[in-house]
């Protein structure tokens, strides 16, 4: 049976700043179908005159955590994530939708090898995939590529340490506006000899998610077909002014 | 990039499309009338202004025109969308 689509009541359990602009928040929603790794929620506010404003989270829990975790970055005029990355409390409620998104999603079965592309908070559902792996105790080749402005900017970064050190895991950062002295990773906007570096090559016929800002996401499509990925194993999420906020 | 940061993937309007539709969307295979190329919802391009329009991403043709009015939503389609729903009770 195929679950309706239906707005459901979430309540949050937890807020907590995984930097200065972003937050998660881990949601108990009664009756949650449960997702998989790499779909989304549409949320809804409402406010106490009826005006409503919905956006689109990535998931950032593994289907296998209890609780649903949503990753907020905050854009500072927007009008639902200052709230959803502000002043949101533990008991606060709104709407949730979902899960949905049936071709943006990595399931343990599906194997590898992945490469993995995040720009800024697109490392959301990207991060659910590695989740699920890990808590599948997947054996597959990953590799993930984070793009960040700077060190401070990059989300869950204890996790990804324990992370990359499981086997087959592999953990790279590009720092695009300013490293910390000493870096030893990249420190440039995404290239072919970064893509190259990271790998998997083409011939190993890696299945490829890449997630982050428009702009970010032509780029690395771009790079990634120079390189000789086809087009088609390339599944990209973008998200813009359109969807942000 | 002219258009940049104006557009989304269809991945975004999985939930619309889903409402409308009543089904998962994203995955389902579209072969554009204009060009012929062949891509799963999931990967048009979407547009959301006073309504949403889907494009092809390889040739930018119309594949769904979606108003949003207050009782109903008004959904126009074009290419072939080959959409497989499982049946009740199966």
């Amino acid at each position: 049976m195929r679950p309706p689509i239906v707005w459901r009541v979430a309540t949050v359990r937890a807020a907590a700043d995984e930097t200065p602009h972003a937050r998660t928040l881990r949601l108990e929603v009664p009756d949650w179908p449960g997702h998989v790794a790499g779909q989304h929620v549409d949320v809804r506010l409402t406010a106490e005159d009826g005006y409503e404003a919905q956006r689109s989270y990535s998931i950032a829990s593994a289907p296998e955590d209890g609780a649903l975790a949503l990753t907020v970055e905050r854009i500072d005029d927007g009008e639902v994530s200052p709230y959803l990355a502000g002043e949101v409390r533990a008991g606060d409620e709104f709407e949730v939708r979902g899960p949905v998104g049936g071709h943006f999603t990595w399931r343990a079965e599906d194997g590898g090898p992945l490469l993995l592309v995040a720009g800024g908070s697109g490392l959301v559902p990207l991060m659910a995939m590695l989740r699920h792996l890990a808590a599948q105790e997947a054996e597959v080749d990953a590799r993930l590529l984070v793009s960040a402005r700077g060190w401070d900017d990059v989300l869950y970064r204890e996790e990804l340490g324990v992370l990359a050190r499981r086997p087959g895991v592999r953990v790279h950062y590009t720092l695009t506006r300013g490293a910390p002295p000493g870096w030893a990773g990249f420190d440039r906007r995404i290239d072919a000899d970064m893509l190259r570096a990271v790998g998997p090559p083409p011939e190993a016929e890696p299945r490829v998610f890449v997630c982050g800002p428009t702009a970010f996401v032509e780029r690395a499509a771009d790079v990634l077909v120079a390189l000789g990925h086809p087009p088609q194993a390339i599944r990209a999420e973008r998200f813009g002014p359109t969807g942000g906020g | 990039m002219a258009d940049d940061g104006l557009w989304l993937d269809g991945n975004a309007i999985a939930g619309l499309l889903g409402e409308v539709f009543d089904t998962e969307m994203t995955a389902v295979d579209r072969g554009c009338g204009s060009c012929g190329a062949h891509r799963v919802i999931g990967a048009h391009r979407a547009y959301r202004g006073a309504g949403t329009v889907l494009r092809c991403p390889v040739c930018g043709d119309l594949a769904a025109r979606i108003a949003t009015l207050p009782d109903r939503h008004v959904v126009r389609l074009a290419g072939t969308w080959l959409i497989e729903v499982p049946r009740a009770g199966q």
